[in-house]
């Protein structure tokens, strides 16, 4: 059987340890060098799902990752392969330094110094930090902690990004430079988000998830037409319809 | 929010805070040790000792009034402890000094010891701060572990420090909360939202050590921290360590 989705979820069904059901029911494919942004709003299940990419909670059903089955004993390949960013930096960064912690993945993995001083350099570079390895995580602003976080799993040259709201908290132009940041990325990406800009700056695909069901998979462009839909989800149709009809007057805007 | 409590003036440029941490470790706790270990009458080994300090701090371009201030966090113990010892003594050969203050006297083996706690202690404390002015904290648990301190120390250690200033942020914050919806009240009422405030305290430290541990995971943490191995100390760590023998040589002829 040969496919080529990246991400081949089925059936997949997770409850919280309290017996509240999270997850209902879901199915989702993801193909080589899409971005995808799952989007819905507070308590809908957006992290959960994301969690389960790379068999941070496993539920029941199928989790398919580059046709590898999310479980136990696949835990070390996925996780080599899925680069999870969470929320909080303050999560994702616990070394006393930023090269430690950008370091931190490729080392675990087995590389060697060398290889990973360059890695480190690298995925530095790409966000813009060139020079901050030194640097401890506390005296970092918000938005630099951000792109730190970022760079610990770009540092793993995992295949396929899985970024837990990397705007939040920011200001708008650190928003906005983020964005570049992470469009600048050719890994497959899945974002989850609440903010409709960021999910329609970096992603071509909207994953809509409403009370732990997938309601919704559908194009942008389609998205931000549909009143009756953002208004389920409570976003604001009026600011999507105008964001919508700016980028198609201006040519090669956004996508 | 932004602090510096442990490593003030770490990141200052200077040919001492150049230096590999390993060096300045071995030769500031020579300091301490000649220091400490030389009789309290030799008045001209001490007085190298600390000329050799302050030439240091000189070096390093570290302000001396800031320094001594941060001497002075050892007086409260030298007050309880040592300032009593010339009463308390009861000095046979040496004879006292009578103060005719009702039968309080100063014996003069009590005044010695007294002054080998203060100028001991003094130099020790200086060595100590100079050592943590000069080299940031990662780079002083960098240099321990380099030198053979085990490794769970040293991991705790810089967990520690990564999460002291997260922890004294989220007390301050919570400390706001709590002033700003106007909480006064007698002393004894306050102790039960102190505990409050303790208890949630801990609460939230738990669950943010459970996610940093599911973000360590993650990036293929399994069960030991990687390690980068050291450079090779230079020329300019070798001249810096020449002091230790120097320093030894003292010890011996002149103490």
């Amino acid at each position: 059987m040969t496919s080529n989705k990246v991400i081949d979820i089925d059936h997949l069904f997770y409850d919280y340890p309290d017996g509240t059901p999270a997850l209902k029911d879901i199915h989702l494919e993801v193909y080589p060098h899409e971005s995808v942004a799952i989007l819905g709003p507070n308590g809908a299940g957006k992290s959960t799902l994301l969690y389960h990419l790379n068999g941070t909670l496993m539920g029941r059903g199928k989790v398919m990752v580059l046709g590898i089955s999310v479980e136990k004993n696949s835990l070390k390949e996925i996780r080599k392969k899925v680069g999870l960013v969470f929320q909080s930096p303050e999560d994702q960064l616990f070394c006393p330094t930023v090269f430690d912690d950008v370091a931190f993945g490729p080392l675990n993995m087995g590389l060697d110094e060398d290889e990973t001083r360059q890695r480190v350099q690298k995925a530095l570079e790409m966000m813009g930090l060139r020079g901050f390895e030194g640097r401890s995580a506390h005296h970092l602003s918000e938005g630099e902690k951000k792109r730190v976080a970022l760079a610990t799993v770009l540092s793993m040259d995992s295949e396929i990004l899985a970024l837990d709201e990397p705007t939040d908290n920011l200001d708008p132009a650190g928003s906005r430079l983020l964005v570049e940041r992470i469009r600048a990325i050719p890994q497959t990406k899945v974002i989850v988000t609440h903010h409709l800009p960021v999910a329609f700056d970096l992603c071509e695909r909207a994953v809509l998830l409403f009370e732990g069901r997938k309601i919704e998979d559908l194009s942008m462009g389609e998205l931000l037409r549909d009143r009756a839909l953002l208004e389920r989800i409570g976003f604001d149709a009026d600011y999507a319809r105008w964001m919508y009809e700016r980028s198609a007057k201006i040519p090669g805007a956004s996508s | 929010m932004r602090h510096a409590f442990l490593d003030h003036h770490s990141q200052t440029e200077s040919p001492i805070h150049r230096l590999d941490a390993r060096a300045k470790i071995i030769v500031f706790f020579t300091f301490i040790l000649i220091g400490v270990s030389s009789p309290p009458t030799s008045f001209l080994l001490l007085s190298l000792l600390a000329l050799g300090l302050v030439a240091i701090a000189v070096f390093a371009r570290l302000p001396l009034g800031h320094l001594l201030r941060k001497v002075v966090v050892v007086l409260p113990v030298l007050v309880v402890v040592a300032f009593s010892i010339p009463f308390m003594k009861k000095d046979a050969l040496g004879g006292g000094y009578n103060l005719g203050l009702g039968g309080l006297s100063i014996s003069r083996s009590g005044l010695w010891i007294l002054w080998n706690v203060v100028i001991k202690s003094c130099l020790g404390v200086f060595s100590v701060i100079l050592l943590s002015s000069t080299t940031s904290f990662p780079q002083l648990i960098r240099g321990m572990e380099k030198l053979g301190s085990p490794r769970i120390f040293t991991m705790l250690t810089s967990f520690m420090y990564r999460y002291s200033f997260i922890l004294i942020d989220e007390m301050h914050r919570m400390k706001r909360a709590r002033d700003s919806r106007c909480f006064g009240g007698r002393w004894f009422w306050q102790t039960k939202v102190i505990g409050n405030m303790i208890g949630t305290l801990f609460l939230r430290s738990f669950h943010r050590g459970e996610r940093v541990y599911v973000a360590m995971l993650s990036r293929g943490y399994h069960g030991t921290m990687p390690e980068t191995k050291a450079k090779r100390l230079g020329l300019r760590e070798v001249v810096f360590l020449s002091l230790t023998p120097f320093l030894l040589f003292l010890r011996v002829y002149l103490g």
